[in-house]
């Protein structure tokens, strides 16, 4: 339990120290932190599914391009959530993740493993498929340019503002899915992720259990979407193609799956990479690609797993060699 | 809409079908004998294309291109599935490959930041050469946690080899669409039935056709295509009879591989090879995998032909829904049945 406070304290340390720093450092970096901090959202709850459940999803990024699109098309075609309305449109975007998560759920859920990959991919690329092609609504190719943040007495225009306010929307986020994998439910996805059979036959209805995490993650996917829209200013079949559904996964087991900060820090890598090392370098790629391979052979329990794996490492030196837990330890991570 | 908007709709969708055979096939049978989820497989085609494009600028053929184009890439094929999906064996070649191309990325990086320490050619090689040799024994220190059994590892390690690829296609080919250019006997239309069709479709048909069968017989008249099946069935139970199933794997990685190349040699002619033709290619040969059974050549091939009519008949049709249409029968399959339709158990 102490090692739990330190824990939380760090990271609470990390926030203020976060909100402090980053509007002082100029206009790139409060972007790119906007950027990231949105784009951590989807993380976060795509590690509800992975790190918690141990269902890997490859469509995560449907749920917050609905999101994105819902922001896009009230804003552009109906000047809708441009004052105060924008706390209806974050509402209706959570609504409509949730939504579509609930009708994708029915399909996926079923599936476990490899097919669960599969099938979630499938309807990541159905709307895929709508949002390129579907010019009248979507924009098709060219996606749909927002014409400005919402303003309501107080300017989001305003780049430190918006930022202060995905930062506030990232901090509750966390918050609330802290809470979630405290709780009883948490604990009974743990359960469901170690060995579903065992909670089936302790009499849990482990569809249901998955099902509500599946959903629960589209809503804050659809979160995400709507802050991301107005941070971009610009919303394209890019936020729903199937890159950005695997992204969001690498950055999960980078940062570490099952550990909700895991995915904040590896979109932040991500971005950090993508964004900054991209102005520097023409094969900032290779960096990408590289961390991806690096991480997986690596680094199966991502970064915030590397004081484990140290830990291990000195008690297997103490011990006989070859009696290290780490085989036996690293097998039980969720995959 | 007469009869021959019919006719050209559906014979434009069989050719697409015969392309999409060629990269779905291999990636349904990797997938088949190895589960591994291959997502650098669209990268085989588009590389296969570049290739053939060097190939026809070098010595102007280009029916010399495909066997070159699907053998060079059926090679990083093997490399790629003996180095990174398969660990045994070659770890200490595996961290080599990796140290050597973090060295590289590190020199390049300090030359980047500091161009006057790493200025001129052998500077940067000793440089190089000094990060390898001690990345090399930094990660020979790490151990590697099995990958094979990790379905979600695969996919990601895949994934970073996808865009490693298209970084290496960007640098080397530049980031231009280009054409392969086929024999101008190809490239006529011949009249049938008061139709004009052309006659590269017709031979991609052919070509889809030929191959399909060649793998059709290999699979079920030969010693190694039994093998190959029995390992699909359970590869367990393969490996307890005697059937080197790992050799088997690395045969089906680069005949995979193979395939893909050859239709992106194929493909470009009409496709065009451009950057980020990978990731398109990629989930509509998921889709052939998905919808026929991943590890069923037949699967693949009534898979090939149903997407390429979807696809085709989706975009004359409703174009505003299409790519929709395409991917909400996979869906429906898959949750309905999950191994595909003549996908076994």
């Amino acid at each position: 339990m102490e090692s739990q406070r330190i824990k939380i304290l760090i990271v609470a340390v990390i926030m203020v120290a976060l909100a402090l720093i980053v509007p002082k450092s100029g206009s790139f970096v409060v972007l790119l932190a906007t950027r990231a901090m949105a784009f951590a959202i989807v993380a976060m709850s795509l590690d509800i599914l992975l790190g918690f459940t141990g269902l890997a999803s490859l469509g995560q990024a449907a749920y917050f391009g609905v999101g994105a699109y819902l922001c896009a098309v009230l804003a552009t075609k109906f000047h809708f959530g441009l004052g105060w309305d924008f706390w209806i449109v974050v509402v209706l975007g959570i609504l409509i993740g949730m939504a579509l998560a609930a009708v994708f759920g029915l399909f996926a859920i079923r599936a476990s493993g490899v097919y669960f990959l599969m099938i979630t991919l499938a309807l990541g690329q159905c709307v895929w498929g709508l949002a390129y092609r579907w010019n009248s609504l979507t924009g098709g190719d060219n996606g749909i340019n927002m014409t400005g943040r919402p303003n309501f007495g107080i300017d989001l225009s305003n780049e430190v503002t918006w930022f202060y306010l995905v930062f506030a929307f990232f901090t509750v986020s966390l918050l609330l899915l802290y809470l979630l994998v405290r709780s009883p439910f948490g604990k009974s996805l743990a359960g469901i992720r170690e060995r579903e059979l065992r909670m089936q036959i302790l009499g849990y209805n482990t569809w249901l259990h998955k099902y509500i995490a599946f959903i629960i993650a589209g809503g804050f996917g659809g979160l995400a979407g709507v802050l991301w829209a107005h941070t971009n200013g610009h919303v394209s079949p890019e936020t729903v193609v199937l890159t950005t559904s695997v992204d969001a996964l690498l950055m999960v087991v980078l940062g570490g799956a099952g550990t909700l900060v895991g995915g904040a820090i590896g979109a932040a890598i991500v971005f950090g990479l993508r964004e900054y090392l991209s102005t520097l370098v023409p094969w900032w790629q290779y960096v990408l690609g590289g961390v991806y391979v690096l991480t997986i052979l690596y680094l199966p329990t991502g970064l915030m797993g590397i004081p484990e794996r140290i830990r291990q490492a000195r008690a297997g030196r103490k011990k006989a060699p070859g009696q290290s837990g780490d085989a036996k330890k690293l097998a039980s991570v969720p995959s | 809409m007469n009869t021959q908007f019919w006719v050209v709709q559906a014979f434009n969708g069989i050719s697409y079908g015969a392309l999409l055979f060629l990269v779905g096939s291999g990636l349904s049978l990797i997938f088949g004998v190895m589960r591994i989820v291959n997502l650098s497989h669209g990268s085989y085609f588009l590389l296969g294309g570049y290739v053939a494009l060097s190939v026809i600028s070098g010595t102007g053929s280009w029916a010399l291109s495909l066997p070159v184009a699907a053998l060079a890439i059926a090679v990083v094929g093997i490399a790629m599935e003996r180095l990174f999906l398969r660990s045994e064996g070659f770890e200490s070649l595996r961290n080599a490959a990796l140290a050597l191309g973090l060295g590289i990325l590190f020199a390049l990086a300090i030359q980047a930041w500091k161009p006057n320490i790493v200025g001129s050619r052998p500077e940067f090689i000793v440089v190089a050469a000094v990060a390898s040799v001690v990345l090399y024994f930094l990660l020979s220190r790490i151990s590697v946690v099995a990958i094979e059994t990790d379905v979600l590892r695969q996919v990601l390690l895949t994934v970073g080899f996808a865009f490693l690829f298209q970084q290496a296609a960007l640098d080397i080919w530049g980031g231009n669409n280009m054409d392969i250019v086929p024999p101008a006997e190809l490239t006529r239309s011949v009249v049938v039935g008061g139709i004009y069709l052309p006659l590269y479709r017709i031979f991609m048909i052919a070509m889809a056709v030929a191959i399909g069968i060649a793998l059709w017989l290999a699979m079920e008249k030969t010693r190694m295509g039994a093998a190959v099946r029995a390992t699909v069935d359970d590869a367990q139970m393969a490996r307890g009879v005697g059937i080197d199933t790992n050799r088997i794997s690395m045969f089906i990685f680069a005949l995979g591989a193979f395939l893909a190349a050859l239709g992106g040699v194929i493909g470009g002619a009409f496709l065009g090879i451009y950057p980020g033709l990978d990731f398109e290619m990629l989930p509509l040969a998921f889709a052939v995998v998905i919808i026929g059974g991943m590890g069923s050549l037949g699967g693949a091939a009534i898979g090939a032909l149903a997407v390429g009519l979807a696809d085709n008949f989706g975009k004359a049709l409703f174009p505003e829904v299409s790519y929709f249409t395409l991917y909400a029968p996979m869906v429906l399959i898959l949750a309905i049945k999950p191994t595909g339709l003549f996908g076994r158990d």
